[in-house]
């Protein structure tokens, strides 16, 4: 299944855009699809402690995604 | 305090509101609110509050107008550069408004005053500029009870919330820790002189900070409360996630571990462990020894131009492709504007083997600081 992830601040820089698609096993979770991106994108360890948000609402690791699913990564940002 | 013939003829606009009225008025006449920082959020927040009414506004901020400032901080004009941000922000406000009584804090808001300062304002709006501070403000406002307004800017993206409000059944809407937990790597997270911020932007998000200000104290209407607004002015998307309060939250959680404010700088600057594998000079050893390391500077060639310390320099997007031109035989003095991007090169360049690089801490802000005030500063 597809599900595109969503990236904000500097998440953006590490993912080189603001949305990538990942392509996930039927019934993978959300701490699946953070191994997905740590392994395509290295640097993502650094944010590797990101809560992640699906859609609309933030979820635990263990939560199951479906197809079409929006992943959304936020990192804090400082700037005042 | 009743409202006065003049506070009824200037809150006019306002106070014909459908749901808003006299009652409205003076509930923003008899608060007093905490703006952290009179910067790119605070300048707007302390305007539109101003403006609308609120009774006693206190002004929190060290720092001085720099000329990188007015890019967004129109609050502020070219005579103003170098004056107290503070002090210069009330003179003027007090002009757009004679009612509204100013206290001015022309220092930092660290561990050691945040309690006493937050606990004499009903309502805090927070404008600042770096990690630690905004963990600091939130916690206080937990452990206070204070509801908080909750602002952030990156580039072109803001970020907007209403921390700790009070609700009906008499619970605390959620907070800043309920969201992010653990602070990132310092170098992870990229303040407005590192990464740049779109000069609207914090027009935009501090004025619906302001928005949120006066729904909360005025009763009006349904704040953020629970739900993180995510702006990105470059594609004009807006998104809200829902914010759940969590249990193990440590501050307002069931079993909480932080009952008063801790060291918040060492919090959020991570284990360690990390820090100690990058070695480290400071400007004054750099300054006394100079012939004896290689200068490498990594900011952009439009920042050197501007100030630099006579290195060789390679911007950071391309020490991986220019690593033939760094010497491995000598100690190279690696720096940036203030240590970050300088850190990063290194940890990029030891990957490709180099053992000889130190990080000039504080980079060249701290240089200018400690050794050339004459130095230009951006």
């Amino acid at each position: 299944m597809n599900i595109e992830v969503i990236a904000f601040g500097i998440a953006k820089d590490i993912l080189n855009s603001k949305s990538v698609s990942l392509s996930l096993e039927e019934g993978s979770s959300v701490g699946m699809a953070r191994q997905s991106l740590i392994n395509q994108f290295p640097q993502f360890t650094t944010l590797a402690s990101l809560q992640l948000a699906v859609n609309t609402e933030y979820v635990e690791d263990d939560y199951i995604l479906k197809e079409n699913d929006e992943v959304v990564l936020i990192p804090p940002v400082s700037g005042g | 305090m009743t409202l006065s013939r003049e506070e009824l003829i200037r809150y006019n606009r306002q106070i014909i509101l459908p749901d808003f009225g006299v009652e409205g008025q003076q509930k923003l006449k008899n608060a007093a609110v905490l703006i952290i920082g009179a910067g790119g959020l605070g300048a707007p927040n302390l305007q539109y509050l101003t403006a609308a009414g609120i009774g006693r506004i206190g002004v929190v901020d060290f720092d001085e107008v720099s000329l990188t400032n007015l890019q967004r901080q129109v609050l502020f004009n070219t005579e103003e550069v170098g004056q107290s941000k503070a002090l210069t922000a009330i003179e003027k406000l007090q002009k757009l408004n004679p009612d509204t009584h100013f206290d001015c804090y022309q220092t930092a808001i660290d561990a050691s005053n945040a309690m006493e300062l937050i606990a004499k304002y009903d309502l805090v709006v927070d404008g600042s500029d770096n990690l630690p501070t905004r963990y600091l403000v939130n916690d206080a406002c937990v452990l206070l009870g204070k509801p908080l307004i909750y602002g952030a800017i990156f580039r072109f993206e803001g970020q907007v919330s209403v921390f700790n409000q009070l609700n009906d059944d008499g619970s605390r809407g959620p907070n800043y820790r309920d969201i992010f937990p653990s602070p990132p790597p310092p170098e992870m997270v990229t303040s407005c002189s590192e990464g740049g911020v779109f000069g609207v932007l914090p027009g935009i998000i501090g004025a619906m900070q302001a928005n949120e200000a006066i729904k909360v104290i005025t009763d009006m209407g349904a704040s953020l409360s629970g739900k993180l607004l995510l702006f990105d002015s470059l594609d004009f998307s807006s998104r809200y996630l829902n914010i759940k309060s969590n249990s193990k939250n440590p501050v307002s959680g069931t079993d909480p571990s932080i009952t008063e404010l801790i060291d918040y700088e060492a919090f959020c600057a991570g284990p360690d462990l990390v820090k100690e594998q990058i070695d480290s000079i400071k400007v004054g050893e750099l300054k006394e020894d100079g012939s004896a390391y290689f200068v490498l500077d990594v900011r952009e060639d439009y920042e050197y131009e501007i100030s630099n310390l006579g290195g060789l320099n390679i911007p950071l997007s391309e020490i991986n492709d220019r690593q033939a031109e760094i010497p491995r035989d000598q100690k190279v003095v690696v720096h940036c504007k203030s240590g970050k991007r300088s850190k990063q090169a290194i940890e990029l360049l030891k990957k490709a083997g180099f053992q000889n690089l130190l990080n000039l801490e504080g980079g060249i802000l701290a240089w200018q600081k400690e050794i050339d005030h004459s130095m230009a500063v951006y």
